[in-house]
């Protein structure tokens, strides 16, 4: 993907800030942004763990950890110390990235089902973690007393206009860099490991760094979406650290479509607009969330716009089935 | 954190033999769960994300048959009969779809079946609390070993899983099925050039998988309380057994959960909030000390 590539990518994307931003005018109401914001946390978290499961083949099922330390570690600093909300933001990124280092560097020399337990454990021990340390986390009530400070550059992020538009810009900017990421040699780098790793290894790819890193850069934007979430809720609950954020996730990137960089942002919108009409048509949720899924699973076999690429380019998008 | 009451209680012997007995019922249940799942993997290679939902429906199934007929003994009997059915109806009309599809897909189409079941069994079976209580027939006054109470329905539920878990081991090990599942489990292009049908194999796997889970709801039911979520809790620890033991090991399988009862019953003394925690770590140190399970095969 060359510059001109790039630049209309960021074209399309200020354009889709833009447009975001103007909708309030007309369509007044806190639902909409509400949605878009809930959107944008979640679309930066399921993209971020399709970097993993779409590109380099690493099906975690705990990425989930990462999103829930997001909005804990983020929310702490707000409350318990005096930094200024860009520095928490930096300060939360660091801390997941070096928490990822660990976590990573014990779980990706596993392979395929032992991976994605391992992850899936690692995130139900921090769940644990947050739960029983009860001075720190609030545990099972959460972190309540919301989030203060929340002026950035003249801009307060209290108000529900102002932090719609930075979760769409958040957004925005997440999935630019991470199809910046997929773009460059180092993306190409993940696929030739998700198809053929030992060929990966021979070429004299350092696998072990490849997928640590990219398991690093995944969870930076989950938490960054983690955030985006925190802000939204003022705190930090341990329902974000739990395994359905994860399940979330990975229902997300497969209604969505693996092999379409966009996927899990489409299926983040499917996922969401289906727990508001359905949750407002029936307390049964779980019973109509289960027969679509499984008319789409068993019906479309892939993820919705890994079907719609192969419908209208013939090409058979890449991924994992 | 409370180690000064873990430590009294690990030397005080009435303590101990009354968690050591809790610690096993909670082992015992969770192996015949976790054997039917390490069965379905080693055969299948498929990890069946909705064995929980096996245990909750036989669970409410023993419920209501024993409210029904009073006989709690054909109360855990129809738990599993239903539920080798269910096995059997859940792998010919969905699993059967996806079987050699990437794992996610798998785990969405599970992750569906939990979902509808537990709407399903909070429509039957209303969305409270049920107790069954303790079935009349074992209404009697508790053991006293060492100071310990010991219920003796405990005692009958250990002797239970062991029975049904040593004949699954002899079925496997000596029956000409279990022998041919065994094969297929290694093999299954071979077993099926062999002439043997893997077809009908496979739906009788998934049969002795639900079998296992359902009689593990009913024989639990007396001492669980059921709700419409219980299928998950046991899912993630029954994962953990067969992972620490070993994916498709079911001699491992046994002594990971034994294990595991005991870290829950004892941990709940001296770590009451970090129990779970307790059992993650477990799974954690065994995966990077030995990434196959205590007794998986070194194959990944």
């Amino acid at each position: 993907m060359g510059r001109a590539h790039t630049l209309r990518d960021i074209a399309i994307g200020c354009l889709v800030v833009a447009v975001l931003a103007a909708i309030p005018w007309m369509l007044p109401g806190k639902a909409f942004q509400d949605f878009v914001i809930r959107c944008a946390s979640m679309a930066l978290f399921a993209t971020s763990l399709n970097l993993l499961v779409g590109y380099t083949g690493l099906s975690s099922f705990g990425h989930g950890l990462f999103y829930g330390l997001g909005t804990y570690s983020f929310a702490l600093l707000m409350q318990k110390t005096t930094v200024s909300l860009p520095l928490a933001f930096l300060l939360t990124l660091l801390i997941s990235a070096a928490t990822a280092v660990v976590v990573g560097a014990i779980c990706i020399r596993l392979r395929l089902i032992y991976f994605a337990f391992v992850t899936l454990a690692m995130q139900m021990l921090a769940h644990s973690v947050i739960i029983s340390w009860v001075g720190l986390t609030g545990g099972d009530q959460g972190l309540q007393g919301g989030i203060p400070r929340r002026v950035v550059a003249g801009i307060d992020l209290g108000n529900q206009y102002n932090l719609y538009v930075f979760s769409a810009a958040m957004l925005v900017i997440g999935l630019l860099l991470m199809r910046h990421i997929v773009a460059t040699t180092f993306g190409t780098s993940l696929r030739m490991i998700r198809d053929n790793e030992t060929r990966a290894a021979f070429l004299g790819i350092s696998v072990w760094r490849v997928k640590l890193t990219v398991f690093v850069l995944a969870a930076v934007f989950a938490s960054a979406g983690g955030m985006v979430m925190s802000l939204f809720v003022s705190g930090a609950y341990p329902e974000l650290i739990n395994w359905p954020i994860s399940g979330d996730a990975i229902f997300a990137i497969v209604m969505g479509g693996v092999g379409s960089f966009l996927g899990p942002t489409v299926g983040t919108m499917i996922l969401l607009l289906l727990n508001d009409v359905v949750t407002r048509q029936t307390e049964y949720y779980g019973l109509a969330l289960g027969i679509i899924i499984l008319l789409f699973a068993l019906g479309l076999r892939r993820g919705v716009l890994d079907f719609v690429t192969e419908r209208l380019g013939g090409r058979p998008a890449g991924g994992i089935h | 954190m409370d180690l000064d009451a873990l430590l009294d209680c690990v030397t005080t012997s009435s303590c101990v033999v009354t968690q050591t007995v809790s610690g096993l019922i909670v082992g015992m249940l969770l192996f015949l769960v976790a054997a039917g799942l390490t069965l379905i993997f080693g055969v299948l290679k498929i990890v069946n994300f909705a064995h929980g939902t096996f245990y909750m429906l036989g669970a409410y199934l023993a419920y209501s048959v024993f409210v029904g007929t009073g006989s709690y003994v054909l109360g855990v009997l129809a738990g599993g009969a239903g539920m080798a059915v269910f096995g059997v109806v859940f792998e010919r009309f969905l699993i059967r779809r996806v079987y050699g599809a990437n794992v996610l897909m798998q785990l969405l189409i599970c992750y569906a079946v939990v979902l509808i079941c537990d709407d399903l069994v909070k429509i039957v079976w209303g969305p409270d609390f049920r107790a069954m209580g303790m079935p009349p027939e074992f209404q009697v006054p508790p053991f006293f070993i060492a100071g310990g109470v010991v219920p003796p329905f405990y005692l009958v539920l250990i002797a239970v899983t062991l029975l049904i878990g040593g004949a699954l081991g002899l079925g496997l090990g000596l029956t000409r099925v279990g022998k041919t599942i065994r094969a297929a489990a290694i093999n299954p292009d071979m077993v099926s050039a062999l002439g043997i049908n893997t077809t009908l194999l496979y739906s009788m796997v998934f049969a002795v998988g639900g079998m296992l889970a359902g009689l593990a709801g009913g024989l639990a039911a007396p001492v669980r309380s059921l709700t419409p979520g219980m299928g998950f809790s046991i899912l993630i620890e029954s994962f953990i057994v067969t992972v620490i033991g070993g994916m498709g090991s079911i001699a491992g399988a046994l002594i990971a959960a034994v294990v595991l009862g005991l870290i829950r019953s004892f941990g709940t003394i001296g770590f009451p909030l970090f129990t779970e925690g307790l059992m993650y770590i477990a799974m954690i140190i065994i995966l990077v000390v030995k990434p196959s399970g205590l007794f998986g095969k070194e194959i990944v």
